[in-house]
């Protein structure tokens, strides 16, 4: 009844397991490949990250709709991912470039699409469809199952964590000046505020970001300011213009 | 350790224990099946193959990014392949389609079937992509976004007119030839007293023949009408669709016919937005939406089913 021995699993017993210091020699050697193949290409991440122009960090009220983002849980349906695909490019534009995540901490690719991807969902419909989607997912999509976040146009944003935030995105490499820092709490102000005299400088330091109301509520600021700012920029920041998506560097 | 060839064999089994013993219980020590240990070193050396010929190593200094592989896969070029491919297949119908629309005019597609056929899916495809989150998937519209399928227009009904529509968008500050009005917010911004309001409401709800109380003031409705709303919405009320300004009197409401919506708009000014889709969506896939919407059945002049393209009523 008793099988011959493989002749491999014959060595593996009578060498290395008899022998602690060729186990251990062995071990060694084993975890190193895995530490070097998964550590290793971090230390090259720039190189992977493709050159493009117009990619800026989240303007302050983006960044709070974006950390509101993922206080909700919105990754666990929707994903900001598109991949390059012939079905997803057609119906969601421009596949994704690692370059328009750099600034994510952590990024949103996501692994679920219960819901549509929202990579491009930047300027694909109004602020008051978004207001509307928000109160009742229902009243505009009849299918829809996602859950109402109406609390979020009834909730003030909480504006004196946001310093904090950036200085902590600035020590993980965000390119975030202490002059944006300083100015964060008005440029959120300014950004709900078309009239507001802080306007130039805000785009000047945030340039293309949209600047009105969000949720038509002009006597406060809202999280649904801040979500509806946030997912209005998502995926417009890359100027496709000048972006050479052949270039062998680019293709992957 | 004892020499491996005299491990004791269980009784049982005929199998060798490890001659470990723990208060007499003992280990059998089978190898691992083959079959699995044969996949095993199998999946090694596939995974060696699939280095030398995939992209494999991401930032190797030296690579250019990754290594290539032999086979010099991207997914991104396959990509790029399969949408001329596409580009290939679909520009011959798109071209016949801007050329029968540009030369002949939209209703033109009707009379070739393949074109008909062809616009209507890729109308259908991108509407459901892009319009139908917020016009529903028939086009039927909700409250605030308008219905497409009625002959009902607040910027035109006319191929050209959806067309420059879809393409600039409405209120869109981001594109420059975006379709642009403003209704006064007369409550919120007290242009008008509530009992103007009230009057004014009325005074619209009977242009559509709603029911009003007996008690409303139709008279001084109609003045605060006359001088605050005539303007856009025309002094018969029929509206003007070259400031965008609705038809007030077919009982068909983008806010809601009820009293209090009606009053509500009056209160608030709405100021509802359309996205621009000319740098989102491909020209061709403009003038298929276009056509698309257009041939829905509220399209102008199709459904008046007579003459050129003249009376844009509402």
């Amino acid at each position: 009844m008793a099988k011959k021995p493989n002749p491999i699993w014959s060595w593996h017993k009578r060498v290395l397991e008899q022998n602690s210091l060729l186990l251990t020699v062995g071990i060694i050697g084993v975890v190193s490949i895995g530490g070097l193949v998964e550590i290793t290409p971090l230390f090259y991440l720039d190189e992977t990250i493709e050159e493009v122009e117009g990619v800026r960090p989240y303007s302050p009220l983006a960044l709070m709709g974006r950390d509101i983002y993922i206080r909700e849980g919105c990754y666990t349906c929707h994903s900001q991912m598109i991949r390059p695909l012939r079905d997803e490019v057609e119906r969601y534009g421009h596949y994704s470039l690692a370059a328009e995540s750099m600034y994510d901490r952590p990024f949103q690719w996501g692994s679920k699409r219960t819901g549509p991807d929202l990579a491009r969902v930047g300027g694909k419909y109004s602020d008051e469809w978004h207001r509307d989607h928000m109160r009742d997912p229902r009243s505009v999509v009849p299918g829809s199952i996602m859950p109402p976040y109406a609390f979020l146009e009834r909730t003030p944003l909480e504006l004196d964590v946001i310093p904090g935030r950036m200085r902590a995105l600035q020590r993980l490499g965000v390119p975030y000046s202490d002059e944006m820092i300083d100015a964060a709490i008005d440029d959120v102000r300014t950004q709900v505020d078309p009239f507001a005299p802080g306007y130039d400088d805000f785009l000047a330091r945030y340039p293309g970001a949209p600047v009105r109301n969000f949720d038509g509520n002009e006597r406060v600021i809202t999280e649904l300011d801040a979500m509806i700012a946030y997912l209005q920029v998502l995926g417009t920041m890359v100027d496709f213009s000048t972006y050479e998506a052949d270039a062998d560097a680019n293709l992957r | 350790m004892a020499d491996h060839d005299k491990m004791p064999v269980d009784e049982l089994t005929g199998i060798e224990t490890t001659g470990h013993e723990w208060d007499g219980i003992t280990e059998l020590d089978n190898p691992l099946p083959r079959w699995w240990l044969w996949i095993f070193y199998a999946s090694i050396v596939w995974s060696i193959i699939y280095m030398i010929f995939m992209p494999a190593w991401p930032a190797l200094p030296g690579f250019d990014g990754h290594t290539r592989g032999l086979r010099n896969h991207s997914e991104r070029a396959n990509v790029a392949v399969a949408m001329s491919e596409l580009e290939a297949r679909r520009g011959p119908m798109f071209a016949e389609l801007q050329r029968v629309v540009d030369e002949q005019g939209v209703r033109a597609v009707l009379d070739d079937g393949d074109l008909l056929n062809f616009t209507l899916a890729a109308g259908r495809s991108a509407f459901g992509d892009n319009c139908a989150t917020c016009h529903g998937a028939g086009g039927g519209g909700f409250i605030g976004y308008p219905n497409l399928r009625d002959d009902d227009w607040i910027w035109g009904g006319s191929y050209d007119a959806i067309r420059q529509t879809i393409a600039g968008g409405i209120r869109w500050d981001a594109h420059p030839e975006t379709r642009f009005s403003q209704m006064p917010a007369f409550g919120r911004d007290e242009l008008l007293t509530r009992d103007e309001i009230s009057a004014v409401t009325d005074y619209v709800m009977t242009l559509s023949s709603l029911t009003v109380s007996a008690d409303a003031d139709l008279v001084l409705g109609a003045s605060v009408f006359e001088t605050q709303c005539a303007t856009c919405h025309m002094a018969d009320g029929r509206g003007d669709i070259t400031q965008g300004a609705p038809n007030l009197t077919n009982n068909i409401w983008l806010y809601g016919g009820s009293r209090e919506q009606i009053q509500a708009s009056i209160y608030r000014g709405p100021y509802g937005a359309m996205p621009s889709w000319e740098n989102r969506l491909p020209e061709p896939v403009i003038t298929a939406l276009a056509a698309y919407v257009y041939l829905l059945g509220g399209g102008e002049t199709l459904a008046q089913a007579s003459g050129p393209e003249t009376g844009e009523a509402g």
